[in-house]
């Protein structure tokens, strides 16, 4: 089995641009990393592509061949599709692809159009990765969902609203030097306990925001890599994913994420590392209390313990496992259906060194990411290593 | 639009007869459906709905979707009936009175902005 390469990466920038049609992210992301990669089209054998919800945003189903032509492409391409996590699905099903030795290059990333729609239009088309029948006709929002979550987990682990307050600061940190982040706007404790509820226990400051974005990511196969003198120093070593109900009334718990400890066990096994082995990592912080899931899902802490990991600043940039040096959903931003190839783009400079914030990991060879879709029904799970 | 399985559940929920599926091994489910969604057993019988339920979890919802603008605020809530969870409004008592461990029943009501049929939780 070959190993695979990151041959080049490319990002637009995630913010509002209501004005800016898919097409036009998606292949601004895609000749990024094109170019980065010093990779001809003509090589390129397929695109795999995330997008959740632009049948509702842009009226546009069938993307996938649209993005080849934004990209300047003449191959085959296909849309992935799991909420939140069809970027992470898409770069999986690349990966995998170049290591069975069907392709030597596919194309992965994702894109999402989010704030040409309304709030409300956006609250409901995101709703539509939870349960239609059981949960969002009984009134239930993604914050409401994590919300519920949050709930649960304040019950039988404990933990506060100012815990979860600490990610949203130390995220929003994070951001400040990331050019291709939304925020870059420092907050603090208070600020963030102080916003507008949106769904008790989730405050504004707890959500990330409504985001517009692409991300783009040229794979190879270390063969291909050598032979076309490419400088990719960067490879995926692990790959995994897990499921889990769509519906949070039919888990068994509902203050944990097994979908995240599957994927994670198949990844580091993929890989063969342990949790203890990992530098840094990208998580899925779509709201506060999901980094805390993440955190410990990923095998970093034991279940109840991530609440105060952010407080006591055990996870902050000058820590030994710093999370989220991008900004992460919270302040980098989430168009859903880019950021699990974002998360990709954001670890591979880190490791790279080309990141503003890889002074912060100068010695970091092995990072994580970790996207989820809906409540964690779906969860992908990644390796990157960087040569040494 | 017609949910084959699950109007008539929630219609049943509504009279009072409440039901949901059981396999064999015990395991609790809503229909639709055609196997255990944790065993795969095709052995499904209708069991009945406990009467009272206990609030798991909730949430005070400020901002809704378009079909919940003339409910808000509102409390949406996961209770425990048995082997199965079941998600609602709360309905019956002021979103800020809610709390984990309240007995609740299930119910039907209509939904203040589309009409339509939605499950309600009730304090007991």
């Amino acid at each position: 089995m070959t190993g695979v390469r990151v041959a080049g990466v490319g990002l637009t920038h995630f913010g509002r641009h209501p004005e800016r049609t898919g097409r036009d992210m998606f292949g601004e992301a895609a000749l990024a990393a094109r170019e980065e990669s010093g990779v001809p089209p003509e090589d390129i054998e397929s695109i795999n592509y995330g997008n959740f919800m632009g049948t509702l945003a842009e009226r546009q189903g069938h993307q996938a061949p649209l993005m080849a032509e934004a990209a300047g492409l003449q191959c085959p391409a296909t849309r992935y599709e799991d909420a939140c996590a069809s970027a992470g699905v898409a770069v999986r099903e690349a990966v995998r692809t170049v290591r069975s030795g069907e392709a030597d290059v596919v194309l992965a990333g994702g894109c999402e159009r989010m704030t040409n729609l309304s709030t409300a239009d956006v609250t409901e088309g995101l709703a539509t990765a939870a349960d239609e029948l059981y949960e969002v006709r009984a009134g239930m929002t993604f914050p409401g969902a994590y919300a519920l979550m949050a709930r649960a987990y304040f019950e039988r682990f404990g933990g506060s609203r100012e815990d979860l307050a600490h990610v949203a600061v130390k995220n929003h940190e994070n951001a400040l030097p990331n050019e291709y982040a939304q925020f870059h706007r420092a907050i603090t404790v208070d600020e963030v306990l102080d916003a507008p509820m949106v769904s008790d226990p989730v405050g504004l400051l707890d959500a990330c925001p409504v985001t517009d974005g692409a991300s783009a990511i040229v794979l190879v196969s270390d063969e291909y890599a050598e032979r076309a003198g490419l400088d990719a120093p960067v490879s995926v070593t692990g790959s995994g994913q897990g499921g889990d109900k769509l519906a949070l009334q039919d888990r068994e718990e509902l203050a944990v994420t097994p979908a995240t400890e599957r994927a994670a066990a198949e990844a580091y096994d993929d890989a063969g590392c342990s949790p203890g082995d990992v530098d840094l990592v990208e998580v899925h912080d779509c709201f506060t209390i999901a980094e805390i899931l993440a955190i410990e899902g990923l095998g970093f802490y034991e279940p109840g313990e991530g609440i105060g990991a952010a407080r006591r600043g055990e996870t902050t940039s000058t820590s030994k496992l710093p999370v989220n040096l991008s900004g992460g959903l919270k302040a980098k931003g989430h168009p859903v259906g880019a950021t699990g190839g974002s998360q990709i783009v954001e670890m591979t400079r880190l490791l790279r060194g080309d990141h503003p914030n890889s002074e912060h990991v100068e010695d970091a060879t092995l990072g994580v990411t970790h996207n989820a879709g809906g409540t964690v029904a779906s969860a992908v799970v990644h390796v990157l290593e960087v040569d040494g | 639009m017609t949910d084959a399985g699950y109007d008539e559940w929630l219609d049943a929920v509504g009279t009072g007869d409440g039901y949901y599926l059981e396999c064999p091994a015990g395991h609790g489910s809503l229909p639709p459906r055609r196997v255990c969604p944790h065993c795969g057993s095709a052995d499904l019988d209708r069991t009945d709905l406990p009467a009272t339920g206990t609030v798991e979890t909730f949430t005070i919802c400020y901002v809704g979707g378009p079909d919940f603008t003339d409910e808000e605020p509102y409390a949406t809530a996961i209770a425990a009936f048995g082997d199965v969870r079941l998600t609602g409004v709360v309905r019956g008592t002021d979103p800020e009175a809610v709390t984990v461990g309240m007995p609740v029943e299930p119910a039907t009501g209509s939904n203040r902005t589309t009409g339509e049929d939605l499950l309600v939780l009730r304090p007991r």
